[in-house]
């Protein structure tokens, strides 16, 4: 506080504070500012009440889950039992959520690679398909093709699940029309979600279908963010547009992919509602039965809510030990050489 | 005026950098691009005219024959689906569910991360770690638990206690994509709202607010896909409560399974989709801007 006073003090002197310079450089004091009604009313509410909902409705119901899955509970009854981990124990014995589980590791393999594959040939096509000659450029007339693309993903998933089921429909859908209008009379009344050989896979096309677009515009973005100086230079070194794609356009959008993988992967262990919509239940020889399907069944129709927790529970580590493989085989593939920009 | 001449020169040269010529091998891969492309909006598109067709159609006429147009254009499909399946009320349900929940997430969320982007105070970064694991862990792990805290609280099967959940699920994602753009906003600003005398509150909403609209848009967005798409959280909590436009849609199509009255049932897709598909190619521009935004944050 003195040293304040002292340099007003100088500065209010007139001339030699024109002439004589600031030896020290000022020194601000840093000190609390009193906690008045206005700042502290804006703590509470700012921070308190959003904190207060997230605690209440996400952090709390979590952290119960953990609690939940050791105890044999069954909801209603007031007494739960600690019964440790024979939960777990249970669920790694029965035969139908471990093929459930199959049925998810399935998902996981696939849906990711084959969707992400799929939008980033399409980005490529639509980002340089242009002229090889003059300024960089994408494809002419190509933003039809990204609006279009969109649309699944504004749909939501339960009206896509219920308009797929109809086009598989044996004898009405509109799959099976045209297979037969071309000539291929075998799939006159073919059940292609009543088959086990071809559920799971009709059902991965209808999830697939619903997000390729939606990577389509994110890895758009993407190569839209390389400079196009970068592409120019490839080019006058002789890369063709192949060599393009992979050389340039695929390590600088590395991110992008991985963040796709693993929102891909996580959509895959969970999956609900497409299989919800599509065979609610769990499809012929439960071939498209997956985990979160089991846990709800578990719960909310046979009331087991500690054997469901602890369902949850493995579905959580699921994901978290996907996320670390994928951020693991990113680092070891050379993820982690700085080459972004 | 000087670029007509100057254009006249280069044509005179038979020299036009602006537009160069197209090799073969250009219009080869241009060809084969629009080739795919094509076929893959025909395979969006093709599904959904397929929907919007059959909603015209009786249920007799669809079993026809998948392709033929509708004998006439008939409304009742759309009528039935309406007032009969209630998805008139699931559609009010559930505008009335996600706007309160977007305008309360978005206004709480842009409070949270204002906080947490522009003071360090002890714990600020717990805080946020604990946002981050609210988007790590799965949905279906709180659910249980979910059920009983809003059931002893007496908001189970109710619309605000959906709105509550909602609210608290978009939260996260809201508050983690809004942090980097209020600390990215200059301090300058701040310090001048509080030298002309405005206290926290009123330099929050009269001058952070204003600035962080970009954001603000990107994010409702999104939120707004989400929350209206939502269907896990309305059916493991709202069961017996009145219903949102997906678990309606959902319970119609179990429903139903015999009783076959599929016109109406691609009638009500349909409602569920046009709303949204229309919003969409309004704002194509935009939503289109904020996917780049999101995810190179």
């Amino acid at each position: 506080m003195t040293l304040v006073k002292a340099k007003t003090l100088r500065v209010g002197d007139g001339a030699s504070a024109v002439v004589v310079p600031d030896t020290a450089p000022p020194v601000y004091k840093r000190r609390r500012k009193p906690l008045t009604f206005d700042k502290i009313s804006f703590f509470v509410v700012f921070l308190g009440v959003p904190l207060a909902i997230y605690l209440l409705f996400v952090i709390w119901p979590f952290i119960q889950a953990f609690g939940y899955s050791l105890t044999d509970w069954s909801g209603f009854s007031p007494k739960q039992n600690f019964i440790g981990l024979q939960n777990y124990q249970k669920l790694f014995t029965d035969d139908i959520f471990m093929k459930a589980m199959g049925n998810n590791i399935l998902l996981v393999i696939f849906l990711p690679i084959i969707t992400i594959v799929l939008s980033l040939v399409l980005a490529t096509l639509v980002t340089v398909g242009g002229s090889s000659k003059g300024q960089i450029k994408g494809l002419r007339n190509s933003s039809f093709y990204r609006v279009v693309s969109f649309f699944p993903y504004t749909i939501p998933a339960i009206a896509i699940g219920i308009m797929w089921g109809q086009i598989y429909d044996p004898s009405g859908g509109l799959l099976n029309g045209i297979l037969t209008s071309l000539g291929m009379d075998q799939f006159k009344s073919y059940a292609w979600l009543g088959d086990k050989n071809t559920a799971m896979i009709a059902t991965m096309f209808v999830i697939v279908w619903g997000f390729i677009g939606f990577y389509m515009v994110l890895f758009v973005a993407g190569i839209k963010g390389i400079p196009a100086e970068l592409f120019e230079a490839a080019r006058i070194d002789g890369a063709g547009r192949f060599r393009t794609a992979v050389s340039i356009t695929i390590p600088l959008i590395r991110d992008n992919i991985q963040t796709a993988y693993i929102y891909m992967g996580i959509l895959a262990l969970d999956a609900f509602v497409y299989m919800a919509a599509l065979n609610s239940g769990g499809g012929p020889d439960n071939s498209t039965l997956v985990m979160s399907q089991q846990l709800f069944f578990t719960a909310f129709t046979k009331g087991q809510f500690g054997l469901a927790s602890a369902m949850g529970v493995v579905l959580a580590v699921a994901t978290l030990i996907f996320s670390g493989l994928v951020f693991l085989v990113n680092r070891l593939t050379g993820g982690d050489k700085d080459v972004s920009l | 005026m000087t670029t007509k001449i100057a254009s006249q020169e280069m044509k005179s040269l038979h020299f036009n950098p602006r537009k160069p010529a197209m090799t073969k091998g250009d219009r080869a891969v241009g060809a084969v691009s629009h080739t795919a492309l094509s076929i893959w909006s025909l395979i969006v598109i093709l599904p959904l005219l397929w929907t919007f067709m059959s909603s015209f159609k009786t249920s007799s006429e669809i079993f026809a024959s998948p392709f033929a147009l509708p004998s006439q254009w008939r409304f009742d499909n759309y009528v039935r689906a309406w007032t009969e399946a209630g998805i008139g009320s699931y559609f009010l349900n559930s505008v009335i569910v996600v706007g309160s929940a977007l305008v309360i997430v978005m206004v709480l969320g842009a409070m949270c991360a204002y906080v947490l982007g522009r003071y360090v105070f002890f714990g600020s970064k717990a805080i946020y770690y604990l946002m981050l694991a609210g988007l790590t862990f799965p949905i279906f792990l709180a659910m249980v638990p979910l059920f009983f805290v809003m059931r002893n609280i007496g908001l189970l099967n109710t619309l605000p206690g959906l709105i509550l959940v909602y609210v608290g699920f978009a939260l996260p994602f809201t508050v983690f994509f809004l942090f980097s753009f209020f600390k990215s906003l200059p301090h300058e600003i701040t310090e001048a709202a509080a030298l002309d005398g405005a206290g926290e509150w009123r330099t929050f909403f009269q001058v952070m607010l204003p600035m962080a609209k970009p954001g603000l848009a990107s994010v409702a967005i999104f939120n707004f896909l989400g929350l209206w798409n939502q269907f896990l959280i309305p059916v493991a909590i709202n069961a017996a409560g009145p219903r949102v436009l997906s678990q309606g849609l959902a319970a119609f199509a179990g429903q139903m399974g015999y009783a076959v009255d599929f016109g109406a049932l691609f009638a009500a897709v349909t409602v569920t989709v046009v709303p949204v598909l229309i919003v969409y190619i309004i704002f194509q521009r935009q939503l289109q801007g904020s996917v780049s935004q999101g995810t190179s944050k």
